[in-house]
């Protein structure tokens, strides 16, 4: 009887080891090796040659040079952190708001969300990054920030006769001019998040309605708690978009510098940096979150 | 008294929701506008002509349609060829992706077996590591391909073929995938277990019950991931401009559209190189608004019923 068992045991091991072979497979040849390749080339200076490259030994140069010497390094990666800093709570606390409004019962409701998801559809790749440059859209973006009722300068007059402390104040009117740009991130996030209200249990409102909780307490004991996981996978989810994104500019630096003659092994020192920068912002923004969520179990 | 009071309060919970409803009204159409913006500015613009853009009478509505732009941009993109292999390529990947990761995403779901969470933290790990990062290395290996080490010296280039993109699809590792194999294993996770065992006792193997009994079964999932493997397959000019950079396929030929111009007519203007640009993006994004309103439905209640959630 329980060699049978251990044999039905091992058989399943084989069959999931069979179905994710491929991706073992893959994982070792398409990533991890090339990852451990461009940390190799980050410490080379890699000459093609023809038939193939050669990797002259130079130590830590390219990250000297990355740091020290290209101009725009530097200033290109203070600004990308600062910005994923500023915007992954603004996507987040957005996507919230938006997943709950779009789960409620309304008219058009269909409608609202064929056009709260068409960011997933056309806000990814060559359209974001054309979109960024265009022309047109700069101009009418000047034109609005300069004339608009809505502008963060408006807003930043008003809320400063408030006497709101000056750091509040500019994040609230950076975050005022970014609107267009936080809600077109927002789509897989609005997406993971009201498919997280859909599974909640509707029992748990009916409970809470024959207790005479309000619509408001709900939210605040059934709503936050249960979508607590989904907010630090929401986070992480968005800072990786924002790193990964191809309008990140300094995603094309990278890019330029490997293909515009900067050389490979300055463009993997640079990419070596920005790995580590982004592991050390997901660690921290994991550990941060994880102590506000709420696990069932 | 009591009567009295409670009709008051009926009243004004009616006035409250009706208030909210208002509210509510006006913030979707709000954002739908934000949302909906770059493409009010993008198809008028591209009917018009260079001097409407300096006519502060012209805004958003143009004077007359000017199909010109469309006749430009519809040469120098060569569409129909670009169109048709964008199609082609897109079709070829999305369609191995979407069976490589429904396969693997199984594997996941349902088996035991050592190192398995070692190996799905890999899959997470190729979502956390930018593509910039393994871009070089990557770039390299598909040019001088040696099959890591099993063919001579120099290898061959598979560098403007479909192998890159068929290779890193076949194992799951091509772009976003991810993701992809994170959201079926946990549909597949959701599934109740009952299916499977019966499909056992009548003496099917893991892949016929796979096959015959899963993969039925799973179709709200594999509907979201096909439209996500498609439209980022689609839309991507990253892996596409590296693995084939002289291909003529949308993104690149999108890319350069205004260039091509420029090499023709030798000087052209920001205004006049902006409507070429939106003219194309329009183009570019019909298609995927066409698939879109027709697989909408399936999308949004796929995501719904499978979580993407953890």
């Amino acid at each position: 009887m329980s060699r049978f068992r251990l044999s039905k045991r091992r058989r399943e091991a084989l069959t999931g080891v069979f179905f994710t072979l491929p991706f073992a497979i893959g994982f070792v040849l398409f990533f991890l090796y090339p990852f451990l390749q461009s940390i190799r080339f980050s410490l080379n200076h890699l000459q093609i040659v023809s038939g193939g490259y050669v990797l002259d030994y130079v130590g830590l140069e390219n990250y000297r040079n990355a740091l020290l010497v290209n101009a725009d390094f530097v200033p290109v990666f203070v600004e990308a952190l600062g910005r994923i800093i500023t915007d992954v709570p603004l996507v987040v606390i957005f996507s919230f708001f938006a997943a709950n409004l779009l789960n409620q019962e309304f008219r058009g409701r269909t409608a609202a969300r064929v056009i709260f998801f068409l960011p997933v559809i056309l806000g990814a790749g060559i359209i974001l990054q054309m979109e960024q440059s265009d022309y047109i859209m700069t101009q009418l973006r000047v034109a609005s920030t300069e004339g608009g009722i809505l502008s963060g300068a408006v807003l930043r007059e008003f809320l400063y006769e408030l006497r709101i402390p000056e750091a509040t104040l500019d994040y609230v009117t950076a975050a005022v001019d970014r609107i267009p740009e936080i809600i077109r991130a927002s789509g897989v996030q609005i997406l993971i998040f009201l498919a997280g209200l859909q599974s909640i249990p509707r029992s748990l409102y009916e409970a809470a309605d024959v207790e005479g909780f309000t619509a408001w307490e709900c939210f605040w004991i059934i709503t936050l708690p249960m979508l607590s996981p989904l907010i630090l996978t929401n986070a992480i989810y968005t800072i990786i978009d924002s790193f990964t994104v191809m309008s990140n500019p300094l995603v094309q630096l990278v890019r330029s510098t490997a293909f515009g003659g900067g050389g490979f092994g300055l463009s993997s020192a640079m990419g070596v940096l920005y790995f580590l920068a982004i592991s050390v912002i997901l660690l921290a923004a994991g550990a941060i979150i994880s102590r506000f969520v709420f696990y069932e179990e | 008294m009591a009567q009295g009071d409670l009709k008051r309060k009926m009243f004004v919970g009616k006035v409250a929701s009706g208030f909210w409803s208002l509210i509510r009204g006006v913030i979707i159409l709000g954002i739908c506008y934000v949302i909906l913006y770059p493409l009010i500015v993008k198809i008028p613009s591209s009917f018009m002509r260079e001097v409407d853009m300096f006519d502060k009478t012209v805004q958003f509505v143009p004077r007359v349609l000017h199909w010109e732009n469309y006749k430009v941009v519809w040469e120098h993109m060569k569409y129909p060829t670009a169109f048709w292999n964008s199609l082609k390529l897109t079709l070829v990947v999305s369609t191995i992706q979407l069976a490589a990761c429904t396969f693997i995403g199984y594997g996941f779901a349902r088996f035991k077996f050592w190192g398995q969470s070692v190996l799905f933290a890999a899959v997470v790990f190729t979502l956390v590591v930018p593509p910039q990062m393994i871009m070089i290395p990557l770039y390299l290996n598909f040019r001088y391909f040696t099959f890591f080490g099993l063919l001579p010296e120099p290898g061959i280039n598979l560098l403007g073929s479909y192998w890159p993109f068929v290779l890193t699809a076949l194992t799951g590792t091509g772009l976003r995938n991810g993701l992809f194999i994170y959201i079926m294993r946990q549909f597949f996770r959701g599934m109740p277990k009952g299916l499977e065992e019966a499909a056992y006792i009548d003496g099917a193997g893991p892949i016929r019950t796979f096959l015959r009994v899963m993969l039925p079964n799973a179709k709200p999932a594999m509907i979201t991931v096909f439209l996500f493997a498609f439209v980022w397959q689609w839309n991507d000019y990253f892996f596409t401009s590296i693995y084939m950079g002289n291909a003529e396929v949308l993104p690149v030929m999108l890319e350069g559209v205004a260039f091509d111009v420029m090499k023709t007519a030798n000087y052209i203007s920001d205004n006049y190189r902006s409507i070429l640009n939106n003219t194309g993006m329009v183009l570019f994004i019909a298609p995927l608004l066409i698939l879109y309103t027709v697989l909408q439905r399936y999308f949004i209640e796929g995501v719904e019923r499978t979580g993407i959630v953890g």
